[in-house]
Parts: structure tokens; C-alpha cells; sequence
């Protein structure tokens, strides 16, 4: 067993968690660990071959690798300490941390710590698919890795069900390597990935998109040999006399990410169940006394631009955590303004706010809409007004809003609504 | 051409029980199991029940073994090195007419000697079960709870260590009586042996039919299952029954907690046409949904982490009401063949005693002689998971292999998936891992774990990446290389 003392400790070394601990070796904090479960860093992004990475953060469109290489330097470069196939069992209030390795079990004590656990793909059962369970089904970053990483094609014939970006991008890539993609079905009247991934990855390659349309039964009973489509109604209930039998030997699933926070529950973390990540704050720290969150654990993001920038942001505060030791914490800590969604809002991030001054906010929208009027009102008055050509859930809304000291002082409710 | 003096068609759990008590004695066993690892049929996808035998007709075989078995679990439990908790059950009354057939069951149970039986009221069953609704319980303590794969794989691992010879993958085609052995054609090849077991569970009239004319039927009856969550493993403490439908042989949807944390809904009971369609239905999962929603009304909506359904080998017709009791014996027309029939729920509770009744039959047959070098135990080893910190880190110090975590759900170290792969089965496919170490069971499904167990499939067993399945003979993962690298 080994034990060692940390200023910070950032729990994943995915795009989010080597953002926050570059940013937070730079904002003062004296030793970094990043922990990783993973034989290599950067997450997902190493078989995230191919490119628009860091066009928003960098102006320059490179591939994952290229993007993630870029931060591990930096992070190389910054004394960054990393350990690699580490997996954190769990950690404390005290901010005490049991990981593992093939070194042994390490006790690590930290003055804070950045959550960057990333997400987890939904499965099937997620969706509820019934019919078989025959080999063949998988879900689609894990099949991007296979052939992207391990050099492995999982199949020959493919449908692929749901129409988030990675499910896109797989469909491209699996043409690209000579497989059949017969078709991306989506439950829903619009793709849920990014538009410019719909003409780049389906229409270019006249790739089928089955919007209002969903897997009713999956069929096969080794390999998979054959999915059933039906049209759903605006109730997204299968229409009965729609269905259609496609003949495939591999079905992808991209259904949507999962924010990974086993470790934040065990521990008693407040999580939004909208968003599935951690309640923060404007600091990005959760209910728990100096631990922060970023990335896609915290809530799923569009891009790995914003997502890094973000991060950063949860590092800077991490580190000052460690420096400042923000005296009479309790004092900042209440009241607080609780934030809320309302009309057309799906989610608001951070979910409280407990000091004034200027806030950071993401939202999504709850479905897509033309011109519109974002709005944010307190108890009492509009802080602030703002009109949208147009919204859409896939697409991630980012808004600064000044929030003024009597709002916090007395702990009023702020709403977010889009008409 | 190979000679055995018994050879059992089926390694599920009648087939692996009959083996490991065969394999206490000088004789040359062999399993035909046709999947690629046991248990590959209904006694994998069933509830995990060790029933106390309250709801078989006394004087039935079904109860008989029931209640004989149920008595033999916990020291077979420490023996073989499989998990076993007396939970108990409770069979919920939802109205005063219920709590007549409350009576009804323990009058039964207790004609079948079931000890401990209880009624008791609804104040008593919230403070037993705050989540369950229901005026009145019939409280069952001999009821328990195992991993049904679990127990198969004990009594089949035992027997294999004990030299019992299990044929994987290997399907018998065909089955003829000669003078004094029967000929096996199997996909495999040939096999003659002096005994044939046929514990082929609902395929079993395929078998027997291939040496004789059966007087039997089979209808299939399919249940499906949901599993939740290990998040809501609080929601019950025991067993959930609702009252059974009488003399259907159905004890009804029921919910039941599993030793690793799940809960189990399920199962529907529908007769179906092919015997192998393990299919889920959209249907089934809203009634079981539905159903399990009647007797805990605050059952979270997206809990379900997998889906599955077992085919139960019926004998009934379903319009006799559909209860048939077992049939063990030694068929008329054909001297040394063994015919297990109809073996369905409480099943999984009566193998240990139907093995040693067959076993009984066997040596009025051939003489049984006790080897002297039967190892009765099975060694179940702590898991990653369950060991405290202090032992986590003194068995990475021995062997590095236990600090790596395969499974982030689950917590299955690198040195347990090599484990599980090293079975003395030879079982290797992903479900024979994951049954062994939990390795795929959680709530990301294989996920993260998958990419890793293929892995060291590959690199430390040598398999090629094409002939790695999830579970059955062509179920592959892969169609090989994405890009084949030619070296110069």
C-alpha cells in the first residue's frame, strides 16, 4: 500500500480531465495526478480518428489523437503526475482516495479533486429492444474502438440505431472499411448529432436515415440476423402494419451517453437527474467540499472544444481551492440561488449559484425551434433577454449572465425559459 | 470411436448434478453438451430459486425432490463453493380472498413437511417489506436464493476435476440402441457407451425419439425476465410471490433479489411453438412491469439493465391446465436409457436429489464402485470485489494480474478473467467469463470490459480473433482483421 499527498487529484484522463489538470498546475496547484483506468490517456479520443477536433477552441481542425496528443504534451510538459491503468475503488468526504493498480492499492489524501469520469454509452436494454441476444449488437464507440484500435471489424452487414454523433461518424467509417450500412433509424423527427455530421457522414455516402422510426425486435439466435423497423407516431409508439424486416449482421447503437458517477453517488454527491452529472455550482464544485466536476461526467457535451474549455475553468477552481482555502466556506455556501429550467429548458448548468457577479451558463433547449427568446428572471426581474434565429437540442446553448449580490443574499430561485 | 459407460446428453443442471454424483464412483462418464459452455438453456435463465416445495401436489415427484433437495443445498453450497442465501419468500395476499389461498398453500406445505411456515399480517409485512403492497403474507423462511449459472458450473467443474469428460459444442444427432450399448453420433464424432442419461431438458423427446417412440409430449412454455439495477437492491429484502394461479404449475410474475444486488422480474409463462425461441417480447416486458408494479408501487421506470427468457420443457398440455409431475426412469422399450422428463420448476431445487435417484437407478445397472481419490470440494475463491483493502493489496503484491480492474462495474480484476478462462471445462467464451466472475454483468453491459476480456483472449489464450464468441458455437464477435498486416 502506498500513500501519498496530493494538492490535486483528477479522477480521469480523458480530454476533461487532462484540460483541468493542465489549468490547474497553471493556476498554482503544486502536484497533480491525473488517474486513469485506461493503459493510455485521452479517452475516447484516441479512436476518434477522424477530425474537426479543436476548431472552436484552437482554430485549427485536427483528429482526435492530434487533439489529445496536444494536451498530453502540455501536460508533460506541466508536471503533470500520471497514472495509468489506476482505477479509483472510491474516495471519502475527507477527500481521501483508494485506488489501484499492478503497483498495489494507493491511498492518496488531496486538498481537492477534479471529477472527469466521462460517460458511459446506453445499451439496449436502455431502450428497452426485445427479441434475441444473439453476438453482433454493439454499442457504437465501443465498435468504433475495435476497428479503430484493435484492428478488428465487428461486421459485415449494419444497421445502426439512434442518430448521435458517434453513431454518424461510425456509419461513415464502417463504408469506409468496406462494410454495408444499410441504414441510421432515429426515433425521433431530427438526427440528434450535430447537422454538419448528418450530410458529412450519411448524405455524402447515400447512407439511409429513418427519422420517426425505431427497432421493434431484433432477431438471430447466435449472430444477429435481422432487425425489424416500424414508424412511430408523435407518441413515439410504434405504428402497427409499418414494420419492416432489414437482414443485417450487426447492429450499432448509438442511443446516447450516460454520465459515469458511481463514485460521485458512493461518496453522496447531489446529482441532477436531468443531466445525470453532479449539482455545481458556479466554481464547478458539486455538494461536496472542494470537488469538482467537468466534462462529460458533468453534463454530455457537443463538442471536445467546450467541453475542454470548461474544464479548465473546474482545474483554475480546484487549484485556488488548494491555494486560497476560501475562508468560512459555509458563509458563500448559503443561500444560494437555486437555477432552474423552465418552459422549453431541458437542463441549466451550474444548478446553483452562491456568489454575484458574472455566471457562465450551459442549457439545452427541450426540441428545436425557429427564432426565439431566451430568457432569465429571478424572482422579481429579467436579468436577462436574448434572441436565438434558432434552437436545437443538439446543440449546446452557452450565455453569461451578471447576477446581481441581493438576488444571492436572498437565495432567490432563478428561471431559465425559452419561447 | 470413444467408449464411455455412461454418457449424458445435457449439461445443464440435471445433467451436471447426475455427472458429479456419477464421478463419486470407477466409472467412465461423458456430458454432451451441445452449447459452448453450462449452463447454455433454462438452467441458466430461471429465478435462482431454492424452493421450499409449498407449491407442489404432495406425494408428487415435483415435490419429493423438492423438499429432499432443498435440505441437501447448504451443504452442497459449502462443498461446491457456490452463493446461497435463505432469503426466504413471502407470498403476498392483495385482498381477503387471497389470504383463503394463503391458507390453502401452508396447508400444502405442510403435508410436505416445509417447516417454518408462517402467516402473517399487513402491519407485519410493511415492517418486513416497507416497498410491498399487500394485506397479508404467507412467510416461507426455507426459501433461498443462489446463482443459478453459478450452481451449474460448481457441479460441472466438480465432475470435470473428478474426471468426468464434458464434450462442449458437441450436439448428439444421433442415438441406437445395439445389443448391449448404445451408439452416439454427435458433431463430434462417435461415442459408445453402456448407460445413456438423457437430460436434455426441453429437447429431450428429440433424443428419446431417436431410439424409440415417446409417449410423451413437450410445450415449450417460454419466461421471460427483467434484471434491475444493483442501485435498488434496497427495495426488497426477501422474496416477492404474488398467489399463484391454482394448479397451472405458475407461481406468477414474481420479484426476486439476487445475492450480487440485482432483482430479478419475471418470469411471464407462455406457450410457445420452438423450442429454442429465447426471444424478449415488448409486450412481456410491460406486463412484467406492470405485474411487479402491483406488488411494489414504487418501482423505478428505468431500471432494467438486460432482458432474458428461459424455455421451460412442459408436459401438460396447455389446456389440461398445464401441470404434469416429473418422470425419472429407465425407459420400458429400451433397457439403459435414463429418460429425466418434464424436469421444470422447482428443478433447479430437485437435481441434487433426482442426480442421486439416477444414480440409484445407474447402479442397478452396472455395479457402482467409490473411488478412493473423489475430491468432494470446490474451493469458491474470494472475489476482487469482497476482499477488504489489506487483502486486496497483499494479492497484487503476489501476482500484479489482481491490480488490474477488466470490469469497472463490477470490479473483476485481469487475474479473475484469466481465472475464469482457465476453467477446467475449457469453456472460453464471453459468457462463460462472465457467469464465472460477473465480468460484462453490470450496468454498462460490456462496455468498457469487452474491448479488455477480447484482449486477453487473444494474447494469452491464443484464440483467433474469428473464433471468439459471446456464447454458443456461432455466435462470433468478429469478422476478423479490419486490415490485414503483411510482414515483409
Amino acid at each position: 500500500m502506498t500513500r501519498r499527498d496530493m494538492d490535486v487529484a483528477v479522477i480521469g484522463g480523458g480530454p476533461a480531465g487532462l484540460a483541468a489538470a493542465v489549468s490547474a498546475k497553471e493556476h498554482g496547484a503544486k502536484n497533480v495526478v491525473v488517474l486513469d483506468r485506461n493503459s493510455w490517456l485521452g479517452g475516447i479520443l484516441p479512436q476518434c480518428i477522424h477530425d474537426g477536433f479543436g476548431v472552436e477552441e484552437t482554430g485549427i481542425s485536427m483528429t482526435g489523437p492530434e487533439y489529445a496528443d496536444l494536451y498530453i504534451e502540455m501536460a508533460e510538459k506541466k508536471g503533470v503526475t500520471v497514472m495509468k491503468e489506476t482505477i479509483v475503488l472510491r474516495f471519502d468526504n475527507s477527500r481521501k482516495i483508494i485506488a489501484v493498480n499492478k503497483q498495489g492499492i494507493h491511498i492518496i489524501k488531496t486538498k481537492a479533486i477534479v471529477l472527469a469520469m466521462g460517460c458511459r454509452e446506453k445499451t439496449r436494454w436502455n431502450a428497452m429492444i426485445s427479441g434475441t441476444r444473439p453476438s453482433g449488437i454493439y454499442t457504437a464507440g465501443v465498435a468504433q474502438g475495435f476497428i479503430n484500435l484493435y484492428n478488428t471489424m465487428p461486421g459485415k452487414n449494419i444497421v445502426i440505431l439512434g442518430s448521435g454523433d458517434v453513431g454518424l461518424i461510425m456509419a461513415r467509417r464502417l463504408k469506409f472499411e468496406g462494410a454495408n450500412v444499410l441504414g441510421v433509424v432515429e426515433i425521433f423527427p431530427c438526427a440528434s448529432g450535430l447537422p454538419r455530421n448528418v450530410v458529412q457522414c450519411l448524405d455524402d455516402y447515400g447512407i439511409p436515415l429513418y427519422l420517426n422510426h425505431t427497432i421493434t425486435i431484433i432477431d438471430g439466435k447466435e449472430r444477429l440476423e435481422g432487425v425489424t423497423i416500424a414508424q412511430v407516431g408523435e407518441n413515439l409508439i410504434p405504428i402497427s402494419g409499418t414494420e419492416k424486416r432489414i437482414e443485417c449482421d450487426t447492429l450499432l447503437l448509438s442511443l446516447g451517453l450516460i454520465p459515469e458517477n458511481e463514485l460521485s453517488k458512493d461518496v453522496g454527491i447531489e446529482i441532477d437527474s436531468v443531466t445525470g452529472g453532479p449539482i455545481i455550482n458556479q466554481y464547478l464544485e458539486t455538494t461536496l467540499d472542494g470537488v469538482f466536476a467537468c466534462g462529460n461526467c458533468l453534463q454530455v457535451y457537443d463538442t471536445v472544444d467546450m467541453l475542454s474549455i470548461d474544464a479548465k475553468k473546474a482545474g483554475k477552481y480546484a487549484a485556488e481551492f488548494t491555494t486560497k482555502r476560501k475562508i468560512n466556506k459555509e458563509k458563500v455556501r448559503k443561500p444560494y440561488v437555486q437555477v432552474r429550467g423552465g418552459k422549453g429548458v431541458k437542463y441549466v448548468v451550474p444548478q446553483r449559484v452562491n456568489k454575484e457577479g458574472k455566471v457562465h451558463f450551459t442549457l439545452r433547449a427541450e426540441k428545436p425551434r425557429e427564432i426565439s427568446t431566451i430568457k432569465v428572471v429571478s424572482e422579481k426581474k429579467t436579468l436577462l433577454r436574448k434572441r436565438l434565429p434558432w434552437v436545437n437540442p443538439a446543440n449546446m446553448i452557452t450565455m453569461d449572465v451578471t447576477v446581481p449580490a441581493e438576488i444571492v443574499k436572498q437565495g432567490q430561485t432563478l428561471e431559465v425559459s425559452i419561447g | 470411436m470413444k467408449n464411455f459407460q455412461a454418457g449424458i446428453i445435457g449439461g445443464g443442471v440435471i445433467g451436471s448434478a447426475v455427472a458429479r454424483e456419477l464421478s463419486r464412483y470407477q466409472l467412465d462418464v461423458v456430458v454432451f453438451e451441445m452449447g459452448s459452455g453450462v449452463p447454455s438453456g433454462a438452467s441458466k435463465a430461471n429465478s435462482g430459486v431454492v424452493h421450499s416445495g409449498i407449491n407442489s401436489s404432495p406425494g408428487s415427484l415435483k415435490a419429493c425432490y423438492c423438499v429432499e433437495g432443498n435440505k441437501m443445498f447448504q451443504s452442497l453450497a459449502d462443498e461446491l463453493g457456490f452463493d446461497l442465501e435463505w432469503v426466504g419468500k413471502l407470498v403476498i395476499a392483495k385482498n381477503e380472498d387471497e389470504i383463503k389461498e394463503l391458507e390453502r398453500l401452508k396447508k400444502v406445505g405442510l403435508q410436505n413437511r416445509v417447516p417454518g411456515l408462517e402467516i402473517i399480517d399487513e402491519s407485519e409485512v410493511n415492517k418486513r417489506e416497507p416497498n410491498v403492497s399487500g394485506v397479508a403474507a404467507l412467510c416461507i423462511p426455507t426459501a433461498g436464493i443462489i446463482p443459478p449459472y453459478q450452481f451449474t458450473i460448481a457441479l460441472a467443474e466438480n465432475a470435470a476435476v473428478n474426471d468426468v469428460k464434458f464434450l462442449l459444442e458437441t450436439k448428439v444427432t444421433d442415438l441406437k440402441k445395439k445389443k448391449n450399448h448404445f451408439l452416439i453420433e454427435t458433431s463430434k464424432g462417435a461415442f459408445q457407451t453402456e448407460i445413456v442419461v438423457n437430460a436434455a431438458g426441453v429437447h429431450c423427446r428429440e433424443i428419446a425419439s431417436m431410439v424409440e417412440e415417446p409417449d410423451f409430449q413437450v410445450y415449450p412454455r417460454r419466461g421471460e425476465y427483467l434484471v434491475l439495477d444493483k442501485n435498488y437492491n434496497s427495495l426488497i429484502n426477501s422474496m416477492i410471490y404474488p398467489v399463484p394461479v391454482e394448479e397451472s404449475g405458475f407461481l406468477g410474475i414474481h420479484i426476486t433479489p439476487t445475492i450480487e444486488g440485482n432483482i430479478l422480474l419475471g418470469p411471464s409463462a407462455e406457450f410457445i411453438d420452438d423450442l429454442d425461441d429465447r426471444r424478449t417480447t415488448k409486450e412481456m416486458m410491460n406486463t412484467l412491469l406492470e405485474e411487479a408494479r402491483d406488488l411494489i408501487p414504487a418501482l423505478p421506470d428505468k431500471a432494467v439493465i438486460n432482458a432474458y427468457s428461459g424455455i421451460r420443457c412442459k408436459l401438460a398440455h396447455p389446456k389440461s391446465g398445464g401441470w404434469a409431475d416429473y418422470r425419472i426412469e429407465e425407459s420400458k422399450n429400451t433397457s439403459g436409457l435414463i429418460n429425466l422428463l418434464g424436469i421444470e420448476s422447482p428443478g433447479l431445487t430437485a437435481a441434487p436429489a433426482i442426480a442421486q435417484e439416477v444414480t440409484k437407478m445407474i447402479s442397478q445397472i452396472v455395479e457402482l464402485k467409490k473411488k478412493n481419490n473423489f475430491k468432494s470440494r470446490r474451493i469458491r475463491k474470494k472475489r476482487f470485489s469482497e476482499m477488504s483493502t489489506g487483502e486486496q493489496s497483499n494479492l497484487i503484491k503476489k501476482d500484479n494480474r489482481w491490480g488490474r480492474i477488466v470490469c469497472r462495474c463490477e470490479h473483476v480484476t485481469e487475474a479473475e478473467i484469466i481465472e475464469s478462462l482457465s476453467n477446467p471445462l475449457g469453456a472460453k467464451t464471453l459468457s462463460s467469463v462472465k457467469y464465472r466472475c460477473r465480468a460484462g454483468m453490470g450496468r454498462c453491459q460490456g462496455g468498457f470490459c469487452t474491448q479488455h476480456i477480447v484482449r486477453i483472449m487473444e494474447e494469452q489464450f491464443n484464440i483467433d480473433v474469428k473464433d471468439i464468441k459471446l456464447k454458443s458455437p456461432s455466435s462470433h464477435l468478429f469478422y476478423g482483421r479490419t486490415r490485414e498486416v503483411k510482414d515483409d
